[in-house]
């Protein structure tokens, strides 16, 4: 029975003889069975690019779409084992969105396989797939020379391959690697060592990959478990059930919650199959402790010294999705096994992975590299991902898709510094905003232009202060000619121009005001940050309900006609896109009811929720 | 205790399980009776011991599955006090779709794969675990672990979240389901050698016994009620006989075989060049069937 299990990265593209490498290892190792080979057979006679034979590309291209077009599009997993040891095969597209792909296969491989072609040398693929394995955590390389057999075996061929990696691993760090030269279609040190390169005294790539080391959390490092749920069956029993990020665990120890520090000692580790005396990186298991603190899902048990909370990082992220990343954005980040709300504060640069040098950006589009800092709205165990892959590397998250956006490899987590620590004062806004018998709150009026949203603003406004209620209004246009008169309309200026405003806002809120924010604001993901901005219960978001037809007939400012003219582009409604509240707080159409019964049900709202009392 | 691989694997799973838990508004567990079942439910049993499975466990029942694996199904449902949940499309039931009569595309499509949307769409589940495994067959290889469908069930393989660490994003947008594959990275080796360690229970039907069966296209069919109906010149015959794959009885092929046991098993597992689905005869009706199928909403 196999004694470990070793993930194991390929790069390379399918011109490398990748497919043809990965299919003679399943195919050796049994795992190809007859009926599949049959089926093999069948296709390679109707898709296959190989003049005769099998083409073993088809065995790894799972789906029809890629037989038909001969391309490989996702990354695919795929098993095989010896006597030793149990692989699990990580195969990422050498082409088309390979840093995305890469970047997923790295994240859990002990070690990546290059490839290449003896033919061409180490071209800038190599370079990339190199730099992204790094980046990603992966210690070992393997360089695969395939197609030796094209440059008839020659040895300082293979010499020239090798010096030129060995070369860019300056730049990479002392990664150790092995370098292997072999022809894949025959099977010249793919699993026996070749007779066709007696100069040649290494191992082959077979019995490499069975000497290469499983990935280990650098050694000596202290206890940490994220919390994944915990485990309350009755009264009787409370275990906190996770995986072990690292270090190792025996009862009697002491552990905190990281972010509560409150030390308890370890009762018992608590399997189906009895408790354990010890149990270490990599166990799942559920711990009982000699006393109750506080802890739950998204919580880090750990032993001295502890994980610092941050609420700002600086990390690495890799941009997956077409939309490009701006500074402004907030996605959720899921790290360990917390989710917390996190807003893109600083773009500085994409890494080029030809070069390895960093280059100013303004925003990072997909397959790109760029290293972020993001401002957290709730603390967040963490730490650096060259310490720990478990509480270093986290996704972004879509909030209202819920997709994967971006991966990120924390470089540095800060606590805020001291000196720009919140003063803690007597009078705060809710001491303020009851002197004038109300609660803060942001009333934001979203709709096309020309929906209406100034004039019941307006309305709404008066009849508050006529009941002597203290109130601001923030109008988008007005805004522009002050504050944000720096910025532009394209998407970048936009989530900034949108964040200002939230923060101003938010900083009337802190007066103990009502501010009436109106403004256009068409995306949900923005109206979110400014939500985002404020407590749960401060943010009303009030859907002003014009269709565009009616606005365009309103036309109060001529743009619509301009903008049907050509003579303004991006213009909301006409082509550029607005997408409607989808729970508002309240829902005001236009089209039915006058301007003034609709500011009587905003200022009746308010009453309802106790805003105004 | 457990060694080796197996111990990576199984902690890998409880974990995603676990994950479930944490994430899912109201999960469901698709328990099809099998060895990949009967794994999958010992790994729900360990990922929350001492509490009960947090999931209730959903059966898509044909009304044609072996006896053996109904009775199979029932013992171990009140052994571990679980709440079994048990499906059959009422339309196909009505229309009396059957093995016979109405050919496996259609028996499938209506029986299996309506049935389980049905189910699914009428229970409000968020998030739907199965046993598949990534060595099943090539279009499963490229699927995440927490699969997301579209409104409708459909899986679309170009639209797949990156899935990378051990973070798994149940996040859905309106209309969307999940899909979660605890057992992604087991082979079917992995499944029988975790099953002898653990002394797991499975259906007697997959250690060889003397069996009645027929010969139809190459494939060994089980007689395994009187519902069966025999070609004219069709007489069962007794033949020692296991099941790698169970299914529907009229479309789960038998393999001649003397494996008696888990060593048996194991040792055979080692050394046989045919693919365990081979026996599997819905997965070959269509070309590219497997993906054709969970492209609809299959497992």
């Amino acid at each position: 029975m196999p004694s470990s299990l070793l993930r194991v990265l390929t790069c390379g593209s399918v011109d490398d003889g990748k497919s043809t490498l990965i299919g003679r290892l399943l195919f050796e190792f049994g795992s190809v069975p007859d009926d599949v080979m049959a089926a093999l057979e069948r296709d390679s006679k109707r898709f296959g690019t190989v003049t005769d034979g099998v083409d073993y590309a088809l065995l790894v291209d799972g789906l029809s779409a890629e037989r038909e077009q001969g391309v490989t599009i996702d990354v695919a997993y795929r098993f095989f084992q010896t006597e030793n040891r149990r692989f699990i095969l990580a195969d990422a597209p050498g082409h088309e969105q390979y840093t995305r792909n890469m970047a997923t296969g790295a994240s859990t491989a002990d070690v990546a396989v290059l490839l290449v072609d003896a033919r061409k040398g180490l071209l800038a693929q190599t370079r990339r797939h190199a730099a992204i394995a790094w980046l990603m955590g992966v210690r070992q390389i393997v360089l695969v020379v395939n197609k030796m057999d094209l440059v008839g075996f020659e040895q300082n061929i293979f010499d020239q391959i090798v010096a030129d990696f060995d070369a860019l691993r300056d730049r990479l760090g002392d990664i150790p690697f092995a370098a292997i030269p072999i022809c894949a279609r025959d099977g010249d040190n793919v699993i026996r060592p070749g007779s066709r390169m007696g100069w040649y005294g290494g191992p082959s790539l077979l019995s490499a990959l069975e000497a290469a080391q499983p990935f280990r959390e650098p050694a000596g490092r202290p206890f940490r478990m994220p919390v994944q749920l915990v485990n309350r069956p009755d009264a009787s029993f409370r275990g906190y059930a996770g995986t072990i990020a690292s270090g190792q665990i025996r009862p009697g120890d002491a552990i905190a919650n990281a972010s509560g520090a409150v030390e308890a000692r370890v009762a018992r580790i608590v399997t189906m199959d009895g408790d354990l005396a010890e149990a270490s990186v990599g166990d799942a298991v559920t711990l009982v402790l000699d006393h109750e603190i506080d802890v739950s899902r998204g919580d880090v048990l750990a032993a001295s010294p502890l994980p610092k909370a941050a609420d700002e990082v600086t990390a690495w992220i890799v941009w997956m999705v077409d939309t490009p990343l701006f500074r402004g954005r907030a996605y959720s980040v899921m790290l360990g096994t917390r989710v917390v709300s996190g807003t893109i504060t600083a773009l500085s640069a994409r890494l080029d992975i030809d070069t390895l040098e960093e280059v100013p950006i303004q925003e990072l589009r997909l397959n790109e590299i760029g290293r972020v800092m993001i401002s957290l709205t709730q603390p967040l165990v963490c730490e650096a991902y060259t310490d720990s892959h478990t509480l270093g590397g986290f996704i972004l998250v879509d909030r209202l898709s819920g997709d994967t956006v971006g991966a990120g490899m924390v470089i540095e987590a800060k606590s805020r510094p001291r000196n720009l620590h919140w003063q803690r004062l007597d009078v705060d806004k809710t001491v303020r905003a009851t002197l004038k018998s109300q609660k803060p709150a942001i009333l934001w009026f979203t709709g096309l232009s020309g929906s209406g949203k100034s004039t019941i603003a307006n309305l709404v406004e008066r009849r508050l202060v006529a009941m002597g209620r203290h109130t601001m209004v923030l109008d988008g246009d007005n805004v522009r000619h002050g504050l944000n008169r720096d910025l532009g309309f394209t998407e970048a200026d936009r989530v900034e121009n949108i964040r200002r405003i939230a923060e101003v806002a938010k900083l009337f809120v802190e007066a103990g005001l009502i501010v009436l924010v109106s403004f256009i604001s068409p995306y949900r993901a923005e109206r979110g940050l400014a939500r985002d901005t404020v407590e749960a219960g401060e943010f009303l978001e009030i859907y002003v309900d014009t269709p565009v037809d009616e606005c365009r007939r309103r036309d109060p400012k001529g743009l619509y006609a301009k903008a049907d003219a050509g003579q303004l582009r991006n213009f909301t409604g006409v082509d550029a896109p607005y997408e409607p509240p989808t729970t508002p707080e309240l829902h005001l159409p236009t089209l039915e009811q006058p301007a003034e019964s609709l500011a009587e049900q905003v200022v009746g709202d308010l009453q309802r929720r106790g805003i105004v009392f | 205790m457990l060694l080796g691989h197996l111990k990576l694997l199984e902690a890998e799973s409880i974990h995603i399980l676990r994950e479930v838990a944490a994430q899912a508004a109201n999960p469901v567990v698709l328990y099809s009776i099998g060895k990949d079942s009967s794994v999958l439910l010992h790994l729900i049993r360990k990922a929350f011991h001492p509490a009960r499975p947090p999931f209730p466990l959903l059966h898509i029942d044909t009304t044609w599955k072996f006896r053996d694996m109904i009775a199979f199904r029932e013992k171990i449902v009140a052994r571990h006090g679980l709440e079994l949940r048990k499906y059959t499309n009422p339309e196909g039931l009505a229309r009396n779709i059957n093995p016979f009569d109405n050919g496996s595309i259609v028996y499938n499509q209506i029986m299996k794969t309506e049935a389980l949307k049905q189910a699914l769409t009428e229970g409000k589940y968020d998030i739907a675990v199965g046993g598949a495994r990534r060595d099943e067959e090539r279009s499963r290889a490229k699927e995440r672990i927490f699969s997301v469908r579209a409104p409708g069930h459909v899986w679309d393989p170009k639209r797949q979240r990156p899935e990378l660490w051990n973070l798994y994003n149940a996040g859905l947008a309106p209309g969307e389901t999940m899909r979660v594959f605890p057992l992604s990275n087991w082979t079917e080796l992995d499944i029988w050698t975790y099953i002898r360690a653990e002394a797991i229970d499975v259906v007697p039907l997959y250690f060889a016994a003397e069996r009645p069966v027929v010969m139809r296209d190459g494939a060994m069919i089980m007689v395994d009620d009187d519902r069966m109906r025999l070609l004219p010149d069709e007489v069962p015959m007794q033949r020692l006989v296991r099941f790698r794959s169970l299914g529907c009885y009229p479309f789960s092929a038998a393999v001649e075989s003397t494996a008696r046991n888990l060593d048996d098993i194991v040792a055979e597992m080692r050394t046989t060049k045919v693919s365990e689905r081979a026996g599997r005869l819905i997965d070959q009706d269509q070309d590219s069937s497997m993906e054709t199928k969970k492209r609809e909403g299959y497992f």
